[in-house]
């Protein structure tokens, strides 16, 4: 069993087993005895046809789980969702990634794939929308884009044939990200949704929840009009490293990043599935309890996000019914 | 030396056939993709794997499957006498060619081709079939990190001492001196993977330890998927709808 790597006290102990309990029974209803381990026989029925599909693996006409996780059934397709495993891409997924290598026309970036995914120069757009042009020079001033150990927002593009990644950052809303924190969870914590950048605006700041695991937490950035084709004189902006003001960020600011992370650390730590909803939730909660930065990592606040969220769930589950 | 006394118990207090009292724990490295430890009794062992990821030396990229690389090691405070082991001697380099050539044989590393998948496991208390369980964290720690696997990889090892089999030697019986089997098997596929033994013993009794040793590999199956599973349920419910 997984527990948390933290000293709690005989109160908070009991408190967070009877919180944990009540997620268990709240969720127990639904699927009991979807749960499988490696190696464990699927049931299916024969008679129909069916596709087996990913984390299974047939076995002397049995349909057998290869990884610990979910059975899900779609139609014919059987396959077993993996819980905790690296990132598997899927083509428009967002992630967030760290450049490991420059090298020619492209950037390699870690994004807890099993490969590094490639994010070649002619996939970015110019600062100002426009498609890039194939020059030498464009080629050599690729450094004053994106760095080694630079954090990177982008797109999957697709799979070469060769299983290999392709990223593209086509539009502004992707780059390079500053002035913030990058936290890395289980990649299933994330859930894929309509919306993967949310502009907190009460604290001033962007929340980038990557498909593969790893969130930006940083200053809120005005995203520049990305229709805007200034003809003029982007040849010569282009290569230019864009001009960013080197302000230092407020306290306030700093404080505001900080809070959001811890809100996500806790999460992460007690394995909620994370959305923009939620973290804002435990952060309004942080502040309510008028609990300090440095201490959300405490095991008191643990057991109430615990508490809180057991009590989410049961209410959310009453709303339906 | 009597190794088991005329009532029918060792020195440990174990019947011949009784096994140590096992104990599992997942997710114990936070960094890792998976992890776990495994004790046997007094044997400790922590495990911890990376991967897949990007391959760190090109030249050892294998273009159709996955690299799978192990090191062993041993904590210096793990055994009775606090010794300085040099890193990689003859003993530890060893079993981490039987470890990896172990977990290798039922990870589908055709799956995760032109990548590598790390196994790290440490003893941090020695005290006797280390190498059992060190496969057994192993698994463990394989099947937490999602690594797709044909099925669980389970060792045991099993003696013959005083004319008796023995199930799951300690330290004191395992430098007795006697024959000592380790077996490891996939339980599902009902195959042997591994399978070592440093003396002699005629093939009857061979085949007797050897029942013994499979009986404790499943014995330790049964007990490693109730762990798994119950794992895998409680992320589940914790990570709600």
């Amino acid at each position: 069993m997984r527990g948390l790597q933290l000293p709690l006290s005989q109160t908070q102990r009991i408190r967070l087993q009877r919180a944990l309990e009540k997620l268990q029974s709240l969720s127990c209803k639904a699927n009991s005895d979807a749960s499988v381990t490696v190696a464990d026989t699927i049931p299916v029925n024969y008679e129909d046809a069916f596709l087996k599909g990913h984390g299974t693996t047939d076995l002397n006409g049995d349909l057998v789980a290869t990884v610990c996780g979910v059975v899900e059934r779609i139609n014919k397709l059987v396959y077993v969702r993996a819980l905790r495993a690296r990132y598997k891409p899927e083509v428009g997924d967002i992630v967030v990634g760290r450049v490991v290598e420059v090298s020619q026309k492209r950037w390699r970036l870690e994004i807890n794939f099993s490969l590094d995914a490639i994010l070649m120069l002619s996939s970015m757009n110019m600062p100002d929308g426009i498609q890039r042009r194939r020059t030498a020079l464009d080629e050599l001033n690729m450094r004053g884009i994106f760095e080694e150990n630079d954090v990177v927002c982008a797109e999957v593009r697709n799979f070469q044939h060769d299983g290999s990644l392709q990223l593209q950052a086509r539009s502004q809303k992707y780059g390079k990200l500053e002035k913030g924190q990058l936290l890395i969870v289980d990649p299933y914590l994330v859930k894929k949704s309509k919306q993967h950048f949310h502009h907190l605006e009460q604290f001033g700041i962007d929340l980038i929840l990557g498909r593969n695991g790893f969130i930006w937490v940083g200053e809120h950035v005005e995203a520049r009009d990305s229709m805007v084709v200034d003809q003029a004189n982007s040849s010569e902006q282009s290569m230019v490293p864009e001009e960013k003001s080197q302000t230092h960020t407020p306290l306030e600011m700093r404080q505001n990043i900080c809070r959001i992370s811890n809100a996500v650390r806790v999460l992460s730590a007690l394995g909620f599935s994370i959305d923009s909803d939620l973290i804002l939730e435990t952060v309004e909660l942080s502040s309510t309890v008028k609990i300090d930065i440095h201490d959300m990592l405490g095991s008191e606040f643990h057991v109430l996000v615990a508490e809180r969220e057991a009590e989410r769930r049961s209410l959310m589950g009453k709303r339906k019914r | 030396m009597e190794y088991v006394s005329p009532e029918g118990l060792r020195l440990d207090g174990r019947r011949p056939m009784e096994m140590r009292q096992l104990r599992a724990e997942i997710g114990t490295v936070a960094k890792a993709n998976g992890s776990a430890v495994f004790e046997m009794g007094n044997t400790k062992v922590i495990a911890a794997v990376y991967g897949p990821r990007e391959v760190q030396n090109r030249s050892q990229q294998i273009n159709d499957q996955a690299l799978v690389r192990c090191e062993y090691s041993m904590a210096n405070f793990s055994t009775g006498d606090r010794m300085r082991k040099p890193k990689g001697d003859r003993r530890s380099t060893e079993i981490s060619l039987v470890i990896r050539q172990t977990m290798e044989a039922c990870i589908l590393t055709h799956l995760m081709p032109r990548s590598q998948i790390d196994i790290f496991v440490q003893v941090l208390q020695a005290d006797g079939g280390t190498r059992s369980a060190c496969i057994n964290a192993a698994t463990l720690a394989l099947a937490d990190a999602g690594i797709p696997m044909r099925d669980i990889v389970t060792s045991c090892s099993a003696g013959y001492l005083n004319s008796t089999p023995l199930l799951d030697l300690n330290y004191i019986e395992d430098s007795a001196g006697g024959p000592d089997v380790t077996v490891g098997i996939l339980p599902k596929l009902d195959k042997v993977t591994l399978l070592q033994m440093d003396a002699k013993l005629p093939v009857d009794i061979f085949e007797n330890v050897m029942g013994l040793a499979i009986e404790g590999c499943k014995a330790i199956a049964n007990y490693i998927r109730e762990v798994l599973l119950e794992n895998t349920k409680q992320l589940e419910y914790r990570r709600g709808l």
